[in-house]
């Protein structure tokens, strides 16, 4: 019980943005250069290593940006509305700034992923857009995503938009699992999963080493920028407290 | 090694256009995004900086 406690104060300590702020500057230097390293070990398996396929001819390489993109578009969602509940919840601050941080790199993931869908979608099926679930469930996660950064930006207060934040991204939420399950529960010209947790990926294996690793790219990439926009948010909605003082003292801002 | 030449790379097998497009315009975003944040960060620091300095001013004004 007793070691609970002290977890659940290390939690809380870190939980307050002065205490977060330096966490995150330490730990954005490696994630940016994981990101890296691991974008040109996932870029080198996907040209120079995967084989061509016997059926897409190379049109297929796009699967390595398109799906480790579409996989984040959904993770960074659930993930913005996991923080703005949390926010909403407890009333804590970091909450609300964790996922404004999170909604552009979203939203911008799930622009990829609509843009080399649409490029794949050209040579494979003949079409760059087609109105079926899966495309257009897609559609309304940018759109949500959109109206999430639009509405907070609308309202003065931040307090108060990041409460009307959260209450559009949790309600939000019950698209992620349409747009996943979409492939199952309707007639679409969108493939079904590839690589499931429950079976056998139904690629060769290199492909999905190269996939994996770019979804691991994508990911480091994401919390490096996110922590940094993170940090910048807190400069901007703490500015008069005695912390951003210390830091601008210190150099350290 | 999939590719015997540059243009062999380049032509995708044809779909050099599809597949560099979505490459491209996804490297294209990732620098825009880091570029605009660090932008901001330069704004919000140097604003930082300038009420400091200003407020550090009208202490000494008063003490004066």
């Amino acid at each position: 019980m007793s070691q609970r406690l002290v977890n659940w104060f290390k939690y809380a300590k870190y939980a307050s943005p002065a205490t977060f702020y330096g966490l995150a500057g330490r730990l954005i230097p490696w994630f940016a250069v994981g990101s890296l390293v691991l974008f040109g070990i996932g870029l080198y398996i996907g040209f120079f290593v995967a084989p061509t396929d016997f059926q897409q001819g190379e049109a297929y390489r796009i699967i390595f940006i398109h799906v480790p993109a579409a996989w984040m578009s959904m993770f960074l969602y659930l993930l913005m509305a996991v923080y703005a509940a949390l926010g909403l919840i407890f009333n804590t601050r970091l909450s609300g700034m964790m996922a404004q941080a999170i909604a552009p790199t979203g939203a911008l993931f799930t622009f990829i992923a609509l843009w080399s869908g649409a490029l794949w979608g050209r040579p494979t099926w003949g079409t760059y857009w087609v109105w079926d679930a899966r495309l257009t469930s897609e559609l309304i996660l940018l759109f949500l995503y959109v109206g999430f950064i639009a509405l907070q930006a609308s309202i003065e207060d931040p307090r108060r938009a990041d409460k009307a934040g959260a209450v559009l991204a949790i309600v939000g939420a019950i698209n992620v699992p349409i747009i996943y399950f979409s492939v199952q529960w309707w007639n679409t010209l969108h493939q079904g999963a590839s690589v499931s947790l429950t079976r056998a990926p139904s690629m060769a294996t290199v492909m999905v080493a190269g996939m994996i690793v770019m979804v691991f790219a994508c990911w480091f990439y994401a919390i490096a920028v996110v922590l940094s926009r993170v940090r910048v948010i807190m400069l901007e909605r703490e500015r008069g407290t005695a912390w951003v003082a210390k830091q601008l003292e210190a150099g350290r801002a | 090694m999939n590719w015997g030449s540059l243009e062999g790379f380049l032509a995708m097998g044809g779909y050099g256009l599809y597949v560099w497009g979505s490459y491209a315009v996804t490297l294209l975003l990732l620098a825009v995004e880091v570029l605009w944040l660090r932008g901001r960060r330069r704004t919000i620091v140097k604003r930082l900086g300038l009420m400091r300095h200003l407020s550090a001013r009208n202490a000494h004004e008063t003490q004066a």
